[in-house]
């Protein structure tokens, strides 16, 4: 049976540390970030503006991921989090009472992944990739703390994307474009990324193809 | 307390009618059916206040993605004024209160059956069809249990005997509308029961396509730029519908026309489909052969057998 | 000059006008009360809270109303409400033994343990107008038999026949795997028993029956008897986490029926009975036993059968029950469709066109093949 977020408030009102606050206007936040989102998904390389809603979350969890977290995960949802933000009750606290998500250990049973310290995550492989019947049952790795202008840039073209186009982001493992390679070589299974900034967020759906460019 | 409890204090209906857990869901499904463009997406539908059949997935689509400054047009047989068009546009009137438009160009979501606008779509409009039966293997194979097995595997020749019979028998491929096209080399994919005549639009579409089935529980999509192939044979290429005539309001040649009779003799002429299209263009001055008099563009019901294609 | 249709609009707002007048009909009939509708036509309230999946007289009976008595469009006023309400949660499995029997039937036992119960049914009585009917109601009550309450419980048959081991065991409860919900997630195939039931539950009454009656027909035929039937009221309690506790949320009156059929026993199992279960809303006997049959064929590969009928076919029945969705997809060919139709319109007068020109090709060839007969000749 899922509780109601009622009966989460009441317990988690007891606790010590005040619970940050979720969306200030939850339908129309919500929507903004979705429609950010989306078309980040839709055109892999753009960078959307995502608005926070005056998201004050606890770190190491930021107001864009918040943001993202609030807006597509629930109860229907199980969450993987990385070291980091696993080891922070105050973030547990935050996606439960706000989401209602179930927070898992396994990252092959995770919906969406939430990855704090990119430079230092697990290897793609390790999420759910999705089966070849029902390759939408895969997980959806949100990376925090991206900035848009260090690493090198790789060259994406796909879906989404007119002729081709260039994707800088960074911090990810030295590994990373490699494995985003071979995610791409297995489609349609496969992981999608969101990568959230700042204030922005960019994402790489797992069908588009990427070219490492020399730095 | 939980969203939809929040809505039911406010004593009305949640923003664009769904509830936020139900826009969760949807928005989920959206962002996979783009990850994964033309494969059929499962989501929970819900049970909506038209009838299955008639709009629901596009609606809750819609929905998921409307927001207080979009503006929306809803089309039906590519026109605004069809009566589910009117009726669809309403719903949305009075669930989110967002402005709508005739304008193809003004809009920024198109909720559309069976067309799409003459006008070619920008990057920043979203079209969203409603679609009947997203599967386009259901007629040669209806259990979904084996035409998922056929998509896992990228099993498609049950499609290409099909449409080789149609050869073999009638000469030419014997479908106009829901004419099956793959996505991005991978999944072949139903474009709703668009004639024919709209496939090309699809293929690198600069806009956002979402395609809604809420009886059938599917959502799919094409990303803006996809390739999208209309399925053909080198010796048999695809080929669109054709008219003899432009259009008798407007005089647009190379647009879909929708053929009215005119009397019981026979009479009959043939407009615009994009009712907005068409009026744009009478706007700026184009008449067609029957704005400027009645006989003119008419052909009588003799020569009716050559008026089509 | 012609003029493009316009008016959809307008159209309409007269048309839901004029639906609005002729529901009412003549003003100098009163107009029916919600009361009278869910007091003195209950079995089409009881069909409408169970199709329409919400369990709510007053709704119902105003849904009726509503739909002039089309009860499919009833039902789905129903669900389109039902999709708007909050969900706290999902309450207990109701328990049907310590159901408040009402009526109880077993076609398997002359007696048993709490007896026979008719109550109140149309069996045995003659399908004869009652013309009394047709004048005024005085409002005087029918008079009925009162009896004590019963003391003893009343254990349903399919536990009975479970002491003796002649009876499949109830499938056991594992807390781990949930219920599914084929409301929060789409039905994908293969179904296991829990969504099967779930859908038939919300299925049409006609099709059930209709298919029902298909296997007793001989189209996988699954030789039942009727276990028992038993109609009353159920307490309805959900688990409150924050009490740790159930509580008791009020009563329904359902209906459940078990069928008995045999099982000739595999490798794997001994020869015993099985059955097919049905639950449904409100007194609904003739769904009841529909909906249990169903169950029953749809198990087959369960138990190891063959599969040689349509009741059989697990895709086909639950993709096919829901008449809101059955009847949205059959009524929406009423919506436009002239851009679908003129491509069609084309390819059909081309195809035609072909037709002709292959004839007339194959006719020119026939005449010059006789004419060079003849001329050889």
């Amino acid at each position: 049976m899922t509780p109601t977020n009622t009966s989460l408030a009441e317990t988690t009102q007891t606790g010590a540390a005040p619970l940050a606050a979720g969306f200030a206007d939850p339908v129309h936040d919500a929507q903004g970030c979705f429609r950010a989102v989306m078309n980040a998904m839709a055109r892999p390389a753009t960078r959307q503006l995502i608005p926070a809603g005056g998201l004050k979350p606890p770190a190491p969890l930021t107001p864009v991921a918040a943001a993202i977290a609030l807006t597509l995960i629930d109860y229907d949802t199980p969450v993987w989090l990385d070291k980091p933000l696993m080891s922070s009750e105050a973030v547990k606290q935050f996606l439960r009472f706000h989401t209602g998500a179930p927070i898992v250990s396994e990252p092959v049973e995770a919906a969406f992944a939430l990855v704090s310290a990119p430079e230092s995550m697990i290897p793609l492989a390790s999420f759910n990739q999705g089966s070849l019947e029902y390759p939408d049952r895969s997980t959806t790795v949100i990376l925090l703390g991206q900035t848009f202008s260090a690493g090198p840039a790789v060259m994406l073209e796909g879906p989404g994307i007119k002729d081709t186009a260039l994707l800088t982001t960074g911090p990810v493992p030295p590994v990373f474009w490699d494995q985003v390679i071979a995610n791409n070589r297995q489609f349609p299974r496969g992981i999608d990324l969101i990568f959230a900034g700042a204030s922005e967020a960019a994402a790489l759906p797992r069908s588009t193809r990427i070219t490492p460019q020399e730095a | 307390m939980n969203d939809t409890a929040q809505i039911y204090d406010q004593g009305e209906y949640n923003f664009a009618y769904l509830d936020e857990q139900t826009k969760r869901m949807i928005r989920r499904a959206i962002l996979k059916g783009i990850a994964i463009p033309g494969y059929q997406v499962p989501f929970a539908s819900r049970e909506m206040p038209m009838p299955y059949g008639w709009g629901t997935g596009g609606v809750q689509v819609t929905a998921a993605i409307l927001g207080q400054d979009d503006c929306l047009k809803m089309i039906d047989q590519g026109s605004d004024d069809t009566t589910n068009a009117v009726s669809l546009r309403g719903f949305f009137e009075k669930t989110a209160g967002i402005r709508t438009t005739y304008e193809t160009s003004e809009a920024t979501v198109i909720q559309t059956r069976h067309r799409i606008p003459e006008k070619p779509l920008t990057e920043d409009q979203v079209l969203v069809f409603q679609v009947p039966i997203p599967e386009p293997l259901r007629f040669l194979e209806p259990r979904e249990t084996e035409t998922r097995k056929m998509h896992a595997l990228e099993d498609y020749g049950l499609m290409h005997v099909k449409l080789y019979e149609d050869i073999a028998k009638n000469g030419h491929i014997a479908t106009t509308y829901a004419y099956p096209v793959k996505v991005n080399d991978r999944y072949v994919m139903d474009p709703s029961p668009t004639p024919k005549f709209d496939n090309p639009k699809i293929d690198r579409m600069a806009a956002l396509q979402l395609y809604g089935a809420g009886r059938e529980k599917r959502i799919y999509a094409i990303p803006p730029y996809t390739k999208v192939k209309s399925l053909d044979f080198e010796d048999y290429p695809f080929e669109v519908q054709t008219f003899d005539k432009p259009c008798g309001l407007c005089g647009a040649e190379n647009v879909y026309l929708d053929e009215v009779i005119l009397d019981d003799k026979g009479g009959r002429m043939f407009v615009c489909s994009d009712s907005d299209h068409c009026e744009e263009r009478r706007a700026d001055g184009h008449l067609g052969p029957m704005a400027a008099s009645p006989e003119a563009g008419q052909f009588g019901g003799q020569n009716a057998q050559e008026t089509a294609r | 000059m012609y003029v493009a249709v316009k008016g959809g609009e307008k159209a309409i707002r007269n048309a839901h006008k004029l639906t609005a007048k002729r529901r009412r009909g003549d003003t100098s009939v009163p107009a029916l009360t919600l009361d009278q509708i869910a007091e003195q036509l209950s079995h089409s309230v009881a069909r409408v809270m169970g199709e329409g999946s919400l369990y709510d007289e007053g709704l119902a009976a105003l849904a009726i109303k509503q739909a002039r008595g089309d009860l499919i469009e009833a039902a789905f006023l129903m669900r389109a409400y039902r999709t708007t309400l909050p969900r706290f949660g999902y309450s207990l499995a109701v328990d049907t033994g310590a159901m408040l029997v009402e009526r109880r039937v077993s076609a398997t036992y002359k007696d048993l343990p709490g007896g026979q119960v008719l109550g109140p049914t149309f069996d045995y009585s003659h399908r004869l107008l009652d013309f009394a009917l047709a004048a005024e109601d005085d409002g005087t009550e029918p008079e009925v038999e009162t009896a004590e309450p019963r003391e003893t419980a009343m254990p349903r048959v399919t536990d009975l026949l479970g002491d003796e081991g002649l009876m499949e065991p109830d499938p056991v409860t594992d807390e781990d795997t949930p219920v599914g919900d084929l409301t929060r997630e789409p039905l994908s195939f293969p179904a296991d028993r829990d969504l099967r039931l779930q859908n038939l539950a919300r299925g049409d009454e006609g099709f059930l029956l209709a298919l029902a009656y298909s296997t007793q027909r001989g189209y996988g035929r699954t030789h039942p008897f009727a276990g028992e039937i038993r109609y009353g009221e159920v307490e309805v309690e959900f688990f409150a986490e924050e009490l740790g506790f159930a509580v008791t949320l009020g009563t329904i009156k359902v209906t459940e029926c078990q069928m008995v059929n045999q099982f000739k026993g595999s490798a794997k199992a001994a020869p015993t009975f099985t059955r097919g279960y049905g639950l449904v809303f409100g007194q609904v006997e003739r769904k009841a036993m529909s909906m249990a049959m169903v169950d029953r064929s749809l198990r087959w590969q369960e138990l190891g059968e063959e599969q040689t009928a349509p009741a059989q076919d697990v895709e086909f029945v639950l993709s096919h029950s829901d008449n809101i969705q059955a009847t949205g997809f059959v009524e929406h060919l009423k919506l436009p469709h002239y851009v679908d139709f003129q491509a069609e319109l084309g390819l059909v007068r081309q195809m035609r066109a072909e037709w002709f020109e292959k004839r007339r090709q194959e006719e020119e060839e026939t005449e010059a093949g006789s004419a060079a007969q003849e001329a050889a000749e």
